[in-house]
């Protein structure tokens, strides 16, 4: 609703009269005056931090004294790179972050799509409401009704073994994690998706259909192609929001992902460069996931 | 291209799946809040509110809500100035680093938690700032700021420039155009940004583990009380944080559906 301006403007000094018309007049002070802040505030406290933890990765702690020495060298990548442990929980995590990316996908684009093109405005309304209220619900609380559901003694094996079957046990961590992670994120897919479908003109779906294309070769040529950017844009959440956690997999399971020794690297017997190099894989792959996401268009339906 | 009734109905089903995937793990939660039991095992044994009692009185817990509402508070607000400022910058003018500003803006919420976290608990360490509930803040600020930039940025872009020009065209001076004009038209969509960061901050824990001192928020709380054995005062706790995170939520997404004013159509 637009407020309408009193008939009488309140009275204002000449000062402030003169001062707007300044700026008025500089458009580029303007722009200074609005972004000096914001962009301080970016570069101070977040990339400033992005660039002191990739410094952090290339000193070393003395194994003896335990401090840190302040040589940059390349000895926590090296360490990565020739680890068979390392390797396998980077592989595990990326592994894990792909599959719950794909499975969100695949549960995501027939609800997104019903609300989109299918469910009246009052249906669809509500679904919205009804999808984005568990997204911004506790974390915590999802991670711990899994544990819950997936306990031994829990729901899930309450109705699998009757029929003989058996939920994934604590030795299965990757299972309950892949279940567990395509929980949580699946409203960040679906939101997307939805968004980007709902933006795909009736018109273009009525010209297919005018050209001869059934149901399935409009929805795969003109549909698939069109939401696609859309299906990026909501996997960047669900593959970057798997790939750094540590929370899930200590309450789940007995497996690691690269948070994990992050985070056990952190604490006063930790080793800090180590800890900040293992945190720049993450970064490095989510810096070429977003090059490859802008590519494709997604950015315009995050 | 009407959906034929074949593919309709199979939609209908994979949509109320998918609904019951997303609530049953939730309504799990809640009948475990009232278990007699200590133990949660499947089916609960008993009815009891004792649960209740135990979670609602513990001073740890309102002691750690208090903590949560500060640092939400003092998050949004940061993100309130700065989201702002910066959606009017982006969308209001063409500047020399415009498409790299947008781009690092949304760096905080398409990295993972651990690296915000971590470069953050190396910063403060590197400068020998303590952690405290100042350093949490500004940990959910980075974050919070996205979301607030993100809302104020749809209404700029769905507002038609002409109505400020209008303005002052009618005599009124830059502050007077913002005051009644540009003002009113994004006043929902801060509202709304507003709610969503507090949200997010309020529910945020993988940052805050590495932004912490001393101070407790209630997810710290909660992830506390899990590493021990949990007993159903645990999902208290969790009704307790669904219940007070979906209300700004729910508000949020009612402000945001209302569009701004737009050509013509004002």
């Amino acid at each position: 609703m637009p407020a309408y301006a009193p008939d009488t403007p309140p009275a204002r000094g000449d000062a402030g009269r003169r001062l707007a018309s300044a700026l008025y007049r500089r458009p580029r002070l303007q722009l200074g005056l609005l972004l000096s802040a914001p962009i301080a505030w970016l570069v101070v406290a977040y990339l400033g931090s992005l660039v002191i933890l990739f410094v952090n990765s290339f000193w070393r702690l003395d194994p003896f004294t335990g401090t840190v020495v302040y040589e940059p060298g390349l000895q926590n990548f090296e360490r990565l790179a020739s680890t068979e442990v390392y390797r396998t929980i980077t592989v595990r995590t990326l592994g894990i972050a792909a599959a719950v990316t794909i499975t969100d996908a695949l549960i995501a684009f027939p609800i997104a799509y019903y609300m989109a093109r299918v469910a009246s405005p009052r249906t669809r309304g509500w679904l919205v409401v009804t999808i984005l209220m568990p997204l911004w619900s506790s974390y915590l609380v999802k991670v711990f009704a899994w544990r819950i559901i997936l306990q031994d003694a829990g729901p899930l094996n309450a109705i699998l073994r009757p029929l003989g079957l058996e939920g994934p046990g604590f030795t299965e961590g990757e299972i309950r994690l892949w279940l567990c992670f395509s929980y949580l994120w699946l409203p960040y897919m679906i939101l997307p998706i939805f968004a980007g479908l709902e933006r795909i003109p009736t018109s273009l779906l009525e010209a297919s259909g005018d050209l001869g294309a059934r149901g399935w070769a409009t929805f795969r040529r003109v549909v698939l192609p069109l939401a696609f950017p859309a299906v990026v844009a909501g996997s960047i959440f669900t593959f970057s929001l798997t790939m750094g956690d540590y929370i899930a997999p200590n309450q789940l399971s007995s497996v690691q992902f690269i948070g994990n020794v992050v985070q056990s690297n952190v604490g006063v017997a930790g080793d800090l460069p180590f800890a900040a190099a293992f945190a720049v894989v993450p970064v490095v792959v989510m810096l070429v996931y977003l090059a490859v996401a802008r590519r494709l268009g997604a950015f315009d339906s995050l | 291209m009407p959906a034929s009734r074949a593919t309709r109905i199979g939609l209908r089903v994979a949509t109320a799946l998918g609904l019951a995937f997303i609530y049953l793990p939730l309504a799990i939660i809640f009948v475990y809040a009232f278990s007699e039991a200590r133990a949660l095992a499947w089916p609960i044994r008993g009815l009891s509110l004792r649960w209740w009692e135990q979670a609602l009185t513990d001073p740890e817990a309102i002691d750690a809500l208090v903590t949560s509402i500060q640092a939400g508070l003092g998050a949004t607000a940061i993100a309130l100035v700065l989201g702002t400022l910066l959606s009017f910058a982006v969308q209001r003018y063409r500047f020399f680093g415009r498409e790299a500003v947008s781009f690092a803006v949304i760096l905080p919420i398409a990295l993972p938690g651990i690296v915000t976290g971590m470069a953050l608990n190396s910063t403060f360490r590197t400068f020998g700032i303590d952690l405290s509930l100042f350093t949490i803040i500004v940990g959910h600020a980075t974050f919070c700021v996205v979301i607030v930039y993100n809302n104020v940025l749809a209404r700029l872009r769905r507002t038609a420039r002409s109505i400020e020009e209008a303005s002052m065209d009618l005599g009124a001076d830059t502050w007077q155009t913002f005051r009644f004009v540009t003002f009113p038209v994004i006043r929902t969509a801060l509202l709304a940004g507003g709610l969503l960061a507090f949200a997010l901050s309020f529910d945020e824990v993988i940052v805050t583990t590495f932004t912490t001192g001393g101070d407790q928020t209630l997810p710290i709380y909660i992830l506390k009380l899990l590493s021990r054995d949990p007993s159903p005062a645990v999902n208290v706790v969790a009704i307790v944080v669904i219940l007070l995170s979906a209300v700004p939520v729910y508000v949020a997404t009612r402000l945001s559906s209302d569009t701004g004013v737009a050509g013509g159509r004002a």
